[in-house]
């Protein structure tokens, strides 16, 4: 943005236009098509959440079929976990890992552009699947065998997009950690790494662990559907459950790959805020390699009904309940870097405060939902729905929100409209809670999720969701009108907006960061 | 009165109404009524855990919240520069472990009872078909007792143009019936894809896997009738299954067996019987109704891209076999169930003939019970 176009390159031989976007290896501009790609997508997502509230709004078919109904479903999972946040909080990675270490770029700056350009194909073959014959798969975003064995060819270009989607990831983490590891300025010890550093570092593994095994997963529905092989059907000798242990075995490590690279926004936002360094950064290092590991071992949560043995399920309650004590220590950390700070509640702060509240309320349903007894009522209904949108949406995307409005100033040079700001942080936090908080009693009084009608008991708190979603997502349209009022018309950025950041990006560099920044690396004492 | 008065006066009024209404079945705020005991210690087992999270919620964003006020900038608050502390650390690591591990004790023994299938008085096999479940009783009083029990909400009610039921959606049109006070243990098992049974008053949810037999147990502890759904995405009516079960004093129920075994007698097809066409096509438009008209659609017409058409259809209007065989033996890899488990010989040849002569269908052939039968493997 700004901060290229006034780069006078001295090599001079870059190209301009599209194919700049198309061919940079720089890790801003390809940090930057990240965010870009990630809120496209997230208004993508968006849209057909809208489909899905607007049916519910009252009983009855309304708007859309059945199956429809499920496709959409189906879709929104995948394109906002896959095609918005995991996206953004890689953009934030780009932008910021480099310049935190006091690095020129990333290790491989020509594969972190392959890493990007492989998601656009990816979310047009999974767009593209609502065109086939069939649809797009109506079977949720967990891909369930056997129904998914039943589905049209839409479902072979999802699992063709988990491909694509996992390649890219992998890559990236690759590229993250050999950056982190070998790319660190002098003096930079890894007990000197910013925590939002540590953070990634910790994702990168736990995605090169579990992107493949979702990768096994989804060819061996493929194969199932097209090359005669039975792993998950009973009827060929397979067994259907196994699918369900292989995905989970990714997918609860997937929701600390989105969580855990949250927590690392948050305790850069937190001290900054707070003027007082991050409290205990020991220990929330070591509380989140916790978290990362102990993600490994409790994947069966998400499977307590299917009749595994009770020994079984006893074990996966207490490892889940475990979880809950390093997360815990988080909590109390960031709240004792606050306490006796001198605080100060611009946006960045608003939206990490917001996340402490609503990711904490998210992580209490998760403890509820880990007691095995008590989950086998609200399994599979709106308790679960609700829970995994308070941690995802106001604990995912919070962060996103309070590092976008963080560093909005260092990638631009232009401050952001602190009213308006605070217009999208109060509104979204509202409206989130109307469309969340009512489907936890909607979950206990026994609504099924993925289901496009319901009982007239479910009423009034569908018709409260729906509205609550409707304005929660008309909101969220204020963040392009403030990035790009920001950047034609903000205000012009010092060096050092926030007086209580102390990363490297901010002692050493110009706000907006120069295209190639710390081509010498500064020492760091 | 002053204004202050007329204040807390609406105020109260105001609130005692919202309570009120709070307290309708319509904004449910927690768990359905138990009616097993089970469902009960489930019930107040969340209730606890509730109270205990809220304990921890409101003290720790009580402190947060003090410091958001107290510790401000435009307050003039100095910041400290401390950054750790190690005592802190294990305590606030050693307390919550404990908190666990107090929540963990009744978790297990909740758990364990939940498991324990043993010793029952009536054994009921369930299993989900896409979009209905079968009921067998395989063992104890009502044994050999079977049937199906689907959705009975009329489409006209889904679709708006009728007035809902108070069941909508709840409702079926034959509900698993159970003695009271009785252990009833239910194996579940699915015909094609995972469902899930599940009561919500009864305390018990167990996946329905194809291909695997799983249990559970439940013993009604009053006599009524309780509605639960199927709770796992199983297609596009997975909303649209759900589950009934009357519990019945013990005499009742035992009066109901015998209906049904009379029943069950009565509307065995003889068969040895000749249909003619008329009769083929009456009988036939039923089954439809009831077990095709879903995909297939009651125009025959199917949904592009998604249910063939039958109307003008190659296998409906090419050789009889052909069909017999899709009908019976479903088409694997699809949502074609195989009916052949699910509906009599009859029941086939009754809706192969209708679709054989219905629409733009004029195959004049009648296909006879045996014709089916012979087909069966």
């Amino acid at each position: 943005m700004d901060a290229a176009q006034a780069h006078g390159h001295a090599r001079g031989h870059a190209p301009g236009g599209i194919m700049r976007w198309v061919t940079t290896t720089n890790h801003k501009d390809i940090g930057t098509m990240y965010l870009v790609f990630s809120f496209t997508m997230f208004l993508v997502g968006g849209f057909m959440a809208f489909i899905i509230r607007a049916e519910l709004f009252q009983p009855g078919l309304q708007i859309v079929t059945p199956e429809f109904f499920n496709q959409m479903t189906t879709l929104h999972g995948l394109v906002m976990v896959f095609g918005a946040i995991m996206p953004a909080f890689v953009g934030f990675a780009n932008w910021q890992i480099p310049m935190m270490i006091g690095a020129p770029d990333m290790a491989f700056p020509r594969m972190n552009n392959w890493s990007f350009w492989l998601l656009p194909p990816a979310a047009a073959l999974l767009v593209i699947s609502l065109f086939v014959p069939g649809g797009a798969p109506g079977v949720g975003w967990t891909l369930y065998a056997p129904l998914a064995t039943q589905m049209g060819p839409g479902m072979d270009l999802t699992i063709f997009a988990v491909h694509i989607l996992g390649m890219s990831s992998i890559m990236g983490s690759i590229n993250i950690i050999t950056t982190l590891l070998n790319m660190r300025a002098p003096g930079m010890t890894m007990m000197k790494l910013p925590m939002f550093c540590w953070t990634w570092l910790i994702t990168a593994y736990l995605l090169i662990a579990v992107m493949p095994v979702f990768a096994g997963a989804v060819t061996m529905i493929l194969t199932d559907r097209h090359f005669g092989t039975s792993f998950f059907n009973a009827a060929g000798g397979g067994d259907p459950v196994l699918y369900q242990h292989i995905f989970w075995f990714f997918g609860h490590p997937e929701v600390y790959i989105i969580a855990i690279p949250a927590f690392g926004v948050i305790s850069q936002v937190i001290p900054a805020f707070s003027r007082k360094p991050l409290f205990g950064y020991t220990s929330m290092v070591y509380a989140t390699a916790s978290i990362a590991v102990l993600s490994f071992i409790v994947w069966a949560h998400h499977m307590y009904t299917v009749g595994m043995p009770v020994t079984g399920q006893l074990y996966f309650m207490y490892a889940t309940m475990l979880i809950a004590v390093p997360t815990g220590v988080k909590v109390f950390n960031w709240v004792a870097t606050m306490w006796k700070g001198s605080l100060s509640f611009e946006t960045p702060m608003l939206f990490a405060v917001g996340f402490l509240l609503m990711f904490t309320l998210g992580g209490f349903s998760g403890l509820v939902l880990a007691m095995t007894a008590v989950d086998v009522q609200v399994q599979d209904t709106y308790y679960v729905v609700a829970h995994f949108h308070y941690v995802m949406v106001a604990g995912a995307l919070f962060a996103a929100y309070a590092g976008i409005y963080f560093w909005l100033p260092k990638w631009t040079g232009r401050m952001y409209d602190e009213t308006l700001g605070k217009w999208h942080f109060w509104l979204t936090i509202v409206f989130f809670n109307v469309t969340f908080f009512v489907q936890h009693f909607l979950g206990l009084a026994g609504m099924p999720r993925r289901i496009p009608d319901y009982a007239l008991q479910f009423a009034e708190f569908n018709m409260i969701s729906s509205i609550g979603a409707f304005g929660l997502g008309l909101t969220q349209l204020l963040v392009p009108y403030i990035i790009i009022k920001a950047v034609r018309s903000g205000e012009k950025a010092p060096q050092r907006p926030w007086e209580g950041a102390d990363t490297l990006d901010w002692t050493h560099l110009p706000s907006p960061a120069p295209y190639h920044s710390f081509e010498t690396p500064p020492v760091v004492k | 009165m002053t204004m202050k008065r007329k204040l807390a006066a609406w105020a109260s009024s105001g609130l005692l109404a919202g309570w009120s209404g709070l307290a309708s079945a319509a904004y449910q705020w927690n768990m359905q009524t138990p009616a097993t005991r089970v469902a009960e210690e489930v019930y107040d087992m969340h209730l606890v855990m509730m109270a205990i999270i809220l304990v921890i919620f409101v003290g720790v964003f009580a402190v947060m919240f003090y410091s958001v006020f107290a510790h401000r900038k435009s307050r003039g608050h100095q910041a400290a520069q401390f950054h750790e502390n190690t005592t802190v650390e294990i305590i606030w690591t050693v307390v919550p472990f404990i908190i666990l591990i107090f929540m963990a004790w009744p978790a297990t023994k909740v758990l364990l009872s939940l498991r324990d299938t043993s010793n029952p008085d009536i054994t009921i096999k369930v299993t989900g078909y896409q979009w209905k479940w079968g009921y067998d009783y395989l063992k104890g009083e009502g044994e050999g007792i079977s049937f199906l029990s689907a959705l009975a909400t009329p489409r006209d009610q889904i679709q708006g143009s009728a007035a809902k039921g108070e069941h909508y959606l709840l409702e079926v049109d034959h509900p698993l019936v159970v003695p009271v006070g009785k252990k009833i243990r239910i194996l579940t098992t699915a015909n094609d894809v995972i469902h899930s049974w599940w009561v919500p008053s009864f305390g018990i949810k167990q996946d329905a896997i194809p291909g695997y037999v799983r249990d559970t147990w439940f013993r009604a502890d009053r006599t009524g009738t309780f509605r639960g759904q199927c709770a796992e995405l199983c297609g596009k009516d997975h909303g649209f299954m759900p589950v009934v079960v009357e519990v019945l004093p013990a005499d009742k129920y035992s009066a109901w067996v015998d209906d049904q075994k009379k029943k069950t007698a009565a509307q065995a097809d003889d068969p040895n019987k000749t249909w003619t066409l008329e009769e083929l096509k009456a009988r036939g438009e039923k089954v439809y109704a009831a077990n095709c008209v879903a995909c297939h659609q009651a125009s025959g017409q199917g949904v592009k891209g998604s249910f063939p058409a039958l109307d003008g259809s190659k296998m409906v209007t090419g050789p009889k076999a052909e069909q017999i065989d899709r009908v019976l033996n479903g088409k694997p890899g699809t949502a074609m169930a195989a009916f052949g488990k699910q509906l009599s010989d009859t029941e086939i040849a009754a809706v192969i003939a209708y679709t054989r002569n219905s629409w733009g269908n004029k195959t004049g052939e009648a296909i006879q019970p045996a014709e089916v039968k012979s087909q069966r493997k």
